[in-house]
């Protein structure tokens, strides 16, 4: 029988494969899920469970009363409602704090969820009110200390990734929409992991907020507020109302507990690990100079969100790395400057085209941000003007090992981190392919030996700058030598051919197993590869052709 | 109220609303009367004034209405009149003066002339009614009057209303007060003032109850009482004041650390998105329309995305992703009902697994090129047999000849024809006789093929005519025939005829004795025959199963017999079973000893090559599985540490296998080289594989009818 489902979640109690499953399972191979005796035996000594009997008693004794009408003890029955806490069940599980910031991604992916819900039907209005708040709470944690690393806009929701105390916490959040509420889900489960997962969340943006000297519940900084009061006035609900949505508004700093001590000019002091080269302890060095120099990205811009622009992850995004951001008054609260200010350095825009420019600031689609962040620089902003055609968005969480695929875009990009100027290459090429074109008009005029010539020559040399860029040198044979190479490439081909026959039986199937898998992976790169030459062979055709078009 | 309307109406219908008028007008004007007087306030309402209104100023009828029209005009005089007499128009025992028939449906008199009778008891008759439609049409066009006249039900007779009723029906129409002068909304006056007064408002004296306790509330009390005592009624519980949220890792105690905490399996993190993920992809990682079906196709379990890879060209366009609750939940489904499990990952570089062998180059010599192909026979050549020398090979094909061929030409000296199919053909190996014996179906022929030195098959020959036939005829089991001429003239000198196809032979080290394998299913399948003096015998007494093959020991007596599963080794000279190999094969086909006489190889139909070092087990020391198909054959080297096998494959597999004199080091077993060569034919590959005796070469005949050697 299945243990109580409410135990088993809020106590993190799993089921195990067992190590003899027809042993266990009395002689059977039917798939059944298996407890350990001693998790059940953990859940019996719960207090918890003591807590939800009176609470089943409770209902029982309130539905009675009900059905009675005996108001006085309904009353008097809602006055003693049994409640109960999950503070030790968390401590339990997480006997450390690092234990818990390991384990945040669910319950962060799960608050954000939550606090999209409407506050209507499927659960509590405290529970969404209660995840909405502390899914603000700990944006502005992230905020306060810089931790946010990566950010993904992909089709289902947007990812972000945070460096929490050294632990990487990766959460996703759907686009705000209404959520079509399917029917195949046990809301009771999910209700179950949230209530868990905000208890969780609570202590640890407590601890967090600690950590930074932040006061908690979190105030907004008193100079800030005051700033922000005249721009306000009394337009919005009273203030004890707003709080959470200015809090949520993302552009206010937060008050702390002591006054910020200039950490910024604290030097880390070095401690020379043992063992560690010096060439090590440079690159550690280095590491360390290009993260402050990450957290810094938009330090000293000036950002503004159109309407159109999704506001809330854009502020925040902007708002991790030192941008200032607003956006128009109406759109939210907490808007610090207007369209019109001109020392806004970038302007957010989300249509095909606007008019009129201000003068003295870019108008950028909402992918320069992203990009940029997950680049860790400032990208070129031509290509993300309105209206343009958007560079590929590439997904910062993929580390492309030896032999995968890696797409051009991200070539481009690796190139441009090391310091050097794909630009340029770029435009030669651009460049170059003009000249091709005109070269092939010339041709159609008149084919001359010279210039056939002259294009060998070319490619001879774009085929050795190519080779050039390749990790591996292949230097030129003579056809003896290569055949020579051949036959010793063959005899040990052959010579391990041979040794594979004598292996193990295990072994070869382990052996062929991974084979079987590098080159199936192999050939996926291969696909996607082919896949992408021709696309841009289809491009560039295309191109040729409307240019021919307007040429003519 | 219809008939106030100018439209015309029928009759009945103007009574009908006539009396709603009446009951409504009753309902709201006049002092309610008890409950048994509701059923004729009809009559009464109609009494009232018409018995009352001295005043009366217009004919009969409608009179409630009347009434209320001279409270309108004169009010005074009603005031004066109620002073009068309060009650006088209440009386419900007075009948209508004019018709005396009581509060009946007038419908009753509706067939007869008259209406009713008056006080006198006469009949008050009907106005004459002789207009027909036109007639009333015509009045409703033109007298000005129509709109206001209504029909009295109780006399039948036109009334005009006047300007004050018509009014008055106006007003109830709206849904005001009959009375123009009633005002509804007067300054409501308490009964009792909101200040304290010093008077008490009545005189009453004070109960005797509020000066004595309460028996009901005692009760009440003290059911209360009783179970705050049983404990039924708790207390209110004290505001919990500690704030939901506190460091709750203050104190971080390095012994709550407990044994489950090692123990558990933290649940894998999600899979972070690829690039196929991004809501702007590369094209690359778009799906082509036949991707996308066969994606629609797959089971959702088996596939590899769990969600097309869309482009959009903005942000702006991105949807909803509509699986993203579902998502979740499923997330949460693998929190708490997947089983979790440590697994070790195999990080092994598949490098490593391949065992370090001693390169091939370093064992050599063993044969590697194909060098001859001995063309000839036409069917498959299913045995193969080389001389003592290494100067001649015989093979026995399917077609029913013997070819002997030399080794170094490739050219066939001689064809003997035995007319059936050749099952097994060896050489002797004793150099200095000149002899070979050939399985054919039932007989084992043997054969002088008079090659080579012509003192040494002279020398044969004289050998087996030295027999001299023994006193006493022995019961033998097999026949020992002497080839006629024409046989004697081709080479066959001896028949050995059995009762059953032949399907081996072999010779014994020393060349006299050969013995012969039958295909039966008794104690006679297998015979070990003698040359030099013709004689057979059986050494078995009980079959043991289906003999595949048997051996002779090179050095001492020994003989290996082979059945499906199962090698035995019998000594001959004590005539006792000395060991039994298990091949761990199903079904084992060919069988050969190294020279040393410790090791076997069997090589078995289902792809196996066992190889047993008769010292160490009975077990095979090494199981090979080199092949892909059965193996047919399998040969070891006379002098060099190689040995063979050939398969249906098509290949011939040569190892080297070193056998070391110290019988601490385990026997070396390396694969040198894979010889391709033989083309696979009716699913037969290479059927039988040979080693030169001297050189490092390897013949193998296949089911295409050749036999090649390798050098």
């Amino acid at each position: 029988s299945h243990p109580p489902r409410r135990l088993c979640i809020l106590k993190g109690i799993y089921p195990h494969e067992p190590k003899h499953k027809k042993k266990v399972n009395k002689g059977s191979t039917a798939p059944r899920t298996f407890y350990l005796l001693k998790d059940i035996k953990f859940l019996l000594h719960e207090p918890i469970v003591n807590k939800f009997r009176e609470y089943k008693v409770f209902v029982r004794k309130l539905r009675k009363a009900y059905g009675k009408s005996e108001w006085s003890t309904v009353d008097r029955l809602k006055d003693n409602k049994p409640s109960y806490k999950l503070d030790h069940i968390v401590k339990e599980r997480y006997p450390t704090f690092v234990d818990a910031l390991r384990d945040l991604d669910d319950a962060l992916s799960m608050c954000f969820l939550f606090s999209t819900f409407p506050r209507t039907g499927k659960c509590h209005v405290q529970t969404i009110q209660l995840c909405r708040r502390l899914a603000v709470e700990f944006m502005n944690y992230v905020i306060a200390s810089r931790s946010l690393r990566k950010v993904f806009l992909s089709i289902k929701g947007i990812y972000y990734q945070a460096e929490v105390l050294g632990q990487p916490v990766t959460w996703i959040t759907p686009y705000t929409f209404a959520h079509d509420h399917p029917t195949d889900v046990d809301y009771r489960v999910m209700a179950t992991f949230t209530e868990f997962y905000t208890t969780l969340l609570g202590f640890v943006n407590f601890r967090l907020y600690q950590s930074l000297n932040l006061v908690y519940p979190p105030k907004i900084d008193s100079q800030t507020d005051a700033e922000l009061k005249p721009a306000e006035g009394t337009e919005y609900a009273m203030d004890s109302e707003s709080y959470l949505e200015k809090l949520s508004a993302l552009s206010a700093s937060l008050a702390r507990v002591l006054a910020p001590a200039h950490e910024d000019e604290m030097e880390m002091d070095e401690f020379p690990v043992e063992g560690e080269t010096a060439e090590q302890m440079d690159a550690r060095k280095q590491e360390q100079e290009a993260l402050e120099k990450h957290k810094k990205l938009f330090e000293g811009l000036r950002f503004f969100l159109n309407r159109e622009v999704p506001r809330e992850p854009l502020a925040f995004v902007i708002r991790c790395f030192g941008g200032q951001v607003s956006w128009d008054k109406s759109l939210c609260i907490g808007a610090t400057y207007d369209v019109t200010d001109p020392s806004i350095t970038h302007h957010i825009v989300d249509r095909p085209r606007v008019e009129p420019q201000v003068v003295g600031r870019y108008y950028l689609q909402p992918q320069w941000v992203f990009d940029s962040v997950n680049a860790k620089l400032c990208l070129p902003v031509a290509d993300y003007f309105p209206g343009v055609l958007l560079p590929p968005h590439l997904s910062p969480f993929v580390t492309e090992q030896e032999g995968d695929y890696i797409p051009p875009e991200k070539l481009k990009l690796l190139a441009m981190q090391r310091g050097e100027n794909p630009d340029d290459e770029s435009e030669e090429e651009d460049e170059e392919e003009e000249e091709e074109e005109d070269d092939d008009k010339e041709e159609e005029e008149d084919e001359s030996e010279k210039e056939e010539e002259m294009k060998l020559k070319k490619m001879e040399e774009q085929k050795t700058q190519s080779n050039k860029a390749l990790p591996v040198k292949v230097t030129a044979g003579k056809v003896r030598l290569e055949d020579k190479q051949r036959l010793e490439q063959e005899q040990q081909s052959e010579e391990k051919r041979l040794a594979i026959m004598m292996m193990k039986k295990r072994e070869k199937y382990l052996y062929k197993k991974i084979m079987f898998g590098k080159k199936r992976k192999v050939r996926e790169a291969n696909k996607l590869a082919a896949k992408r030459k021709a696309h841009d062979t289809a491009v560039k055709e295309e191109k040729k052709k409307s240019k021919k078009a307007r040429r003519a | 109220m219809e008939q106030a309307r100018p439209g015309g109406e029928s009759a009945e219908e103007l009574t009908d609303s006539g009396e709603s008028v009446y009951s409504g007008l009753e309902d709201s004007g006049s002092g309610s009367s008890s409950a048994g007087e509701d059923s004729d306030s009809d009559s009464d309402a109609e009494d009232g004034p018409g018995g009352s209104s001295p005043p009366r100023t217009h004919a009969k009828g409608a009179p409630r209405k009347s009434k209320t029209l001279e409270d309108d005009s004169s009010l005074k005089d009603d005031e004066d009149l109620l002073a009068q007499n309060e009650y006088e128009e209440d009386s419900s025992d007075e009948e209508d003066i004019r018709n005396t028939v009581g509060n009946i449906p007038m419908e009753w008199y509706q067939d007869f002339p008259h209406i009713g009778y008056n006080l006198d008891g006469k009949k008050i008759y009907k106005p004459i009614r002789n207009k027909d439609e036109l007639d009333m049409f015509l009045e409703k066009m033109e007298n000005p009057e129509y709109w206001r006249t209504v029909q009295d039900k109780m006399t039948g007779a036109d009334i005009k209303l006047t300007d004050e009723q018509v009014e008055l029906v106006h007003r109830l129409q709206r849904g005001q007060f009959g009375d123009v002068h009633f005002n509804p909304y007067e300054p409501a006056v308490d009964f009792f003032t909101h200040e304290v007064m010093i008077h008490p408002v009545t005189n009453r004296p004070a109960d005797k109850r509020s000066f004595i306790p309460s028996l009901i509330e005692k009760e009440k009390v003290s059911k209360l009482v009783h179970a705050i005592k049983m404990g039924w009624i708790k207390p209110r519980k004290p505001k919990d004041d500690t704030p939901t949220y506190y460091d709750l890792w203050a104190h971080e105690d390095p012994n709550s650390i407990l044994g489950r905490h090692k123990m558990h399996v933290p649940a894998p993190k999600m899979k972070l998105p690829g690039h196929e993920e991004s809501y702007n992809p590369p094209p690359e990682y778009l799906l082509s329309e036949e991707e996308k079906l066969a994606w629609e196709q797959q089971e959702p379990a088996e596939r590899k995305l769990n969600f097309v890879p869309q482009q959009y060209r903005c942000l702006r366009a991105v949807p909803a992703y509509p699986r993203f609750i579902h998502e979740r939940f499923e997330r949460c489904l693998d929190l708490y009902l997947c089983p979790r499990q440590r697994k070790m990952r195999v990080n092994v570089d598949p490098e490593d697994l391949i065992p370090k062998l001693p390169k091939p180059q370093d064992l050599q010599p063993f044969p590697t090129t194909q060098a001859l192909i001995y063309r000839g026979h036409s069917s498959l050549v299913r045995c193969l047999s080389v001389s003592p020398s290494g100067q001649w090979l015989v093979s026995g094909s399917d077609d029913g000849t013997v070819r002997f061929w030399e080794v170094c030409t490739a050219r066939c000296m001689k064809t003997l024809p035995v007319g059936g199919v050749v099952k097994s053909i060896a050489w002797n190996p004793n150099p200095t006789v000149c002899l070979v014996a050939v399985g054919v179906e039932q007989s084992v022929l043997l054969v002088n093929p008079c090659l080579g030195d012509k003192l040494l098959y002279g020398a044969t020959d004289q050998l087996l005519e030295s027999y001299v036939a023994p006193e006493e005829e022995r019961v033998q089991p097999v026949q020992w025939v002497t080839a006629t001429a024409e046989q004697h003239g081709k080479g066959v000198r001896l028949l050995v005829q059995h009762s059953k196809a032949v399907k081996q032979v072999t010779w014994h080290g020393k060349g006299d004795y050969f013995a012969s394998v039958v295909s039966d299913n008794s104690n006679m399948q297998v015979l070990i025959h003698q040359t030099s003096k013709r004689w057979s015998q059986n050494p078995f007494r009980k079959s043991k199963g289906l003999v595949q093959c048997v051996l002779f020991h090179p050095i001492r007596p020994y003989f290996f017999v082979a059945t499906q599963r199962y090698v035995r080794v019998y000594n001959l000279l004590k005539q006792e079973l000395t060991k039994k190999l298990m091949t761990n094969c199903k079904w084992v086909s060919s069988m050969a000893i190294h020279p040393g006489g410790d090791n076997i190889i069997c090589g078995s139909y289902d792809s196996k090559l066992a190889w047993f070092d008769l010292d160490l087990s009975t077990r095979p020391y090494q199981l090979l599985r080199h092949h892909k198909k059965a193996l047919r054959s399998v040969a070891f080297h006379k002098r060099y540490p190689l040995f063979a096998s050939a398969s249906d494959d098509g290949t011939v597999i040569v190892c080297h296998g070193m056998v070391y004199n110290d019988l601490l080091q385990n026997p070396l077993l390396v694969p040198v080289k894979v010889l391709k060569g033989h083309t696979p034919t009716l699913d037969l590959g290479v059927l039988a594989v040979l080693f030169h005796p001297t050189q490092p070469w390897v013949f193998s005949s296949g089911a295409d009818g050749t036999v090649r050697l390798y050098t």
